[in-house]
C-alpha cells in the first residue's frame, strides 16, 4: 500500500487541487517548484541550521517516569512545546518562508486557530523582513488574546475572520480570498497539512523532522527505532503527520490520531471528523468533512481553537480508510483532565490541543513492556484562561 | 442547436446576470427568472449557496448566507425549477462550487439540470483536469455545457486547452480577484483582452467580475461577446419588492 502522495498530488481517494483558476498560477508554481527547491542541498543545510539554532532542535524525546508508571507503559513525550514559539508549527513556518523567499514572494498571509500558526508565521516574518498579514476567527482572537498580541508585537496585521463560524475555517476562506485578490507577490503559508496539492504533502515534509528525530532519540534510549504506539492530536492534522511521517511504513508501529469531540461526538458541539464526516471537497481539496447532507460545511467545536476544523488533511483521510491509522476522539472534560494530569505528574503544562492525544492514554490498556510515544505538540500557556476557568484556578 | 449556442449565434453584446436561488427570499428562484427575461436579460445563472464560497466577495457569500440559514439546498432548487421551462425561455446556468455537487451526485446533478431544462454549469473550483477525467462524459451525457474561468494569469496554453473542453462560452474574470469589485481597465487589463481576442477562439467570451453599471457592461462588450453581472445586481434586490427592484435595475442596461 502506498501511503504517500502519488504524481497527481492525490492520497489514495483523497487530495487533490480544487481551486478556482485565480489561484491556478500560484499553486502550479508552488506544485512544480517545492520539491526542487526543498530538496537543494543549500535549502536543506539553511533549513536545518535554523531548526538547530534558531528553533532549538532536536526537540528532547522525554521518558516521562511518573505518567508512565501510572498507565504501565514506556510513555515517551517528543517535546515540540519546547520549540521558539512554543509547538510544532514553527518547523513548518521555517520551511514555507525559505521556500517563498526561493519563490521571490514579498508578503506572507496565513490562517490561524489557536494563533500558533499565526505567531509561528510573525515570527519568521520578523526574522526574514516580510511583510505579514494573519487571518483569524473573531471568535479566537478573543479567546487567544495573548498569541494575538504576541503577533502584533512580531509585526504582523491580524485580520478578524467575521463570516461563517468566525473561527479556523472561516479564517481559512479570508486567506485564500486574500491569495486570490494576491496572486503574483504573496505565499500563503498553510499551517496544517490541508489545503491543494502540494500543501498536505509540503507541510507534512517539513514537520517529518518530528518523526525523523524521534526515530533516533528511540534508538539511543531503548535500543529500537519501532514504538508500539504513536499518539497525536488531530484537527487538520500536521503535528500528527510529523509525528506519524517515518512510521508509516513500518506497519509494526500503531499510529494513534486523536480527534476532539468536543462536549461527546452526538452533542452537536463536536470536532470529530472521521466518527462524524464524509468524503467531500474544502479547502482545495478532497478528504474526509463534516457536512450536511447537502455539501454544506458543519461548524465544529471544540474547546481547543486548534483542533475545532471541520476536516482533516487527505493523507489522514487516506490512512483512516486504508486502516493504517486509528482514529479516534476524546471530549474537552477528558482532555483538561488530562492536562492537569501531566502538569501534576510531570511539571509540564501542556496545550489543550496535546491534551487530547494525552487523555487518550486512559482508555489504553497496557502490560508495562510497551513504548508508547506521545506528541507532545504544544504548551499550555495560550490557555492558561481555559485551565483557569475550568479548574477554579 | 441548445439554447446557449444559438444565443451566441444570434446576438451580440449579451447581458447575462447572476443571482443567488433563494434570495432575498426562499421562493424568489424562479420569480427573478422571469422577471429578469421580461426586462431584457440574455442569460441568466443561477447559483446554489454555499457555506464556504472562496472565489466570492462579502456581498454573494451574505446572500448565499441568507438563502442556506432560509432552507435553501440543491434538492429544493431542483423542486423549485421544475416548471422553469413553461415561463422561461432564455438559456439558465446553474453556478456553485463543487462540494455541494459531490454530495447531490455529479450523475443526478446533471440528470436533475438536464429535466429541468438547465442549459450548463459554472464549477469554479471543479479543476479542469478532474472534469475532464471524471465528468466530462457525464456532462456531455445530459447535454449539459460547463463554462471554464480564464484569467489574466491563465497561460495561452492552458487558454487552448480550455477552449478545446468548452462548448458554451469562456468566462473571463476581467481580474484576478474575488467577485464583487469594480472593473478597473488599465493597459494591463487590455492587453489582456486584446491578447485573448488575437487567439481566435472556436467558443466566445463573456467578462464577469466588476461588472456594476451601463458603462462597464459597454466596456466590456467591446472586449467580448458580452459580459456578466453578479454583486451589483443581488445588491440592488430588495426583499419587499423583488420585481421592481429586478425592474428598475434593469432599466441601467435597456434604456
Amino acid at each position: 500500500m502506498n501511503y504517500f502522495v502519488n504524481e497527481k498530488g492525490y492520497f489514495g481517494d483523497f487530495g487533490g487541487a480544487y481551486i478556482p483558476e485565480m489561484l491556478y498560477p500560484n499553486v502550479e508554481e508552488l506544485r512544480t517548484n517545492y520539491l526542487k527547491i526543498i530538496e537543494d542541498e543549500d535549502f536543506q543545510k539553511e533549513f536545518h541550521q535554523l531548526l538547530k539554532d534558531y528553533v532549538g532542535r532536536p526537540s528532547p524525546l522525554y521518558l516521562a517516569k511518573r505518567l508512565s508508571q501510572r498507565y504501565n507503559a514506556n510513555i515517551f513525550l517528543k517535546r515540540e512545546d519546547l520549540n521558539h514559539t512554543g509547538a510544532h508549527k514553527i518547523n513548518n513556518t521555517i520551511g514555507q518562508i525559505l521556500l517563498a523567499e526561493r519563490l521571490g514572494k514579498k508578503r506572507i498571509i496565513a490562517e490561524t486557530g489557536a494563533g500558533q500558526h499565526g505567531v509561528a508565521t510573525a515570527t519568521v516574518c520578523a526574522l526574514r523582513g516580510l511583510e505579514c498579514v494573519v487571518y483569524m476567527g473573531e471568535i479566537d482572537i478573543k479567546r487567544q488574546a495573548p498569541n494575538v498580541a504576541r503577533m502584533k508585537m512580531l509585526g504582523a496585521t491580524v485580520v478578524p475572520a467575521t463570516s461563517g463560524s468566525k473561527t479556523l475555517k472561516d479564517a481559512t476562506n479570508e486567506a485564500m480570498r486574500d491569495w486570490i485578490n494576491n496572486p503574483v507577490d504573496t505565499h500563503y503559508i498553510i499551517g496544517s497539512v490541508v489545503g491543494p496539492h502540494p500543501y498536505p504533502d509540503m507541510v507534512a515534509l517539513f514537520q517529518s523532522i518530528i518523526s525523523e528525530e524521534t526515530k533516533k532519540q528511540l534508538i539511543e534510549q531503548t535500543g529500537n527505532d519501532q514504538p508500539d504506539y504513536v499518539l497525536a492530536c488531530v484537527g487538520g492534522g500536521s503535528n500528527a503527520m510529523g509525528m506519524f511521517y517515518h512510521f508509516i511504513n513500518d506497519v509494526k508501529v500503531k499510529l494513534i490520531a486523536v480527534e476532539a469531540a468536543g462536549k461527546g461526538v452526538d452533542s452537536g458541539h463536536s470536532a470529530a471528523t472521521t466518527s462524524l464526516g464524509k468524503e467531500g471537497v474544502l479547502h482545495g481539496s478532497r478528504s474526509i468533512l463534516m457536512q450536511t447532507e447537502d455539501g454544506q460545511v458543519i461548524e465544529p467545536y471544540s474547546v481547543s481553537a486548534g483542533l475545532d476544523y471541520p476536516g482533516i488533511g487527505p493523507q489522514h483521510a487516506h490512512l483512516f480508510k486504508t486502516l493504517r491509522g486509528e482514529y479516534v476522539s476524546v471530549t474537552d472534560d477528558e482532555s483538561l483532565q488530562a492536562g492537569l494530569l501531566l502538569t501534576q505528574l510531570e511539571g509540564i503544562i501542556p496545550a489543550i490541543e496535546s491534551a487530547h492525544a494525552l487523555a487518550y492514554l486512559e482508555k489504553m490498556k497496557f502490560t508495562g513492556k510497551e513504548n508508547v510515544v506521545v506528541c507532545l505538540s504544544g504548551r499550555g500557556d495560550k490557555d492558561m484562561d481555559t485551565y483557569m476557568k475550568y479548574f477554579d484556578l | 442547436m441548445n439554447r446557449i449556442n444559438k444565443l451566441f449565434q444570434e446576438k451580440k453584446n449579451i447581458l447575462s446576470i447572476y443571482y443567488t436561488a433563494g434570495y432575498p427570499n426562499l421562493d424568489d428562484t424562479v420569480a427573478i427568472a422571469e422577471e429578469l427575461e421580461r426586462s431584457g436579460a440574455d442569460l441568466l445563472e443561477i447559483g446554489f449557496p454555499y457555506s464556504d464560497p472562496v472565489a466570492d466577495g462579502p456581498t454573494i457569500q451574505a446572500s448565499s448566507k441568507i438563502a442556506l440559514d432560509g432552507g435553501m439546498t440543491l434538492k429544493l432548487l431542483f423542486e423549485q425549477l421544475k416548471d422553469l421551462r413553461k415561463t422561461v425561455s432564455i438559456p439558465v446556468l446553474l453556478m456553485g462550487y463543487v462540494n455541494p455537487m459531490l454530495q447531490y451526485g455529479v450523475e443526478n446533478f446533471c440528470k436533475s439540470c438536464a429535466e429541468v431544462g438547465v442549459d450548463g454549469c459554472i464549477v469554479p473550483d471543479l479543476p479542469m483536469q478532474e472534469y475532464e477525467e471524471l465528468y466530462s462524459v457525464v456532462f456531455k451525457e445530459y447535454g449539459l455545457t460547463n463554462i471554464f474561468l480564464v484569467t489574466p494569469q491563465t497561460s495561452t496554453e492552458r487558454i487552448r486547452k480550455i477552449d478545446g473542453l468548452s462548448n458554451g462560452f469562456i468566462y473571463l474574470l476581467s481580474s484576478s480577484a474575488t467577485t464583487g469589485q469594480n472593473l478597473q481597465v488599465s493597459e494591463n487589463t487590455e492587453a489582456y483582452f486584446s491578447r485573448i481576442a488575437e487567439l481566435k477562439l472556436s467558443n466566445p467570451t463573456m467578462i464577469g467580475f466588476g461588472i456594476s453599471s451601463r458603462e462597464t457592461f459597454d466596456k466590456a462588450c467591446q472586449y467580448a461577446n458580452g459580459a456578466i453581472i453578479g454583486s451589483a445586481f443581488v445588491k440592488q434586490l430588495k426583499q419587499d419588492d423583488v420585481a421592481a427592484s429586478v425592474k428598475d435595475f434593469m432599466k441601467i442596461f435597456k434604456s
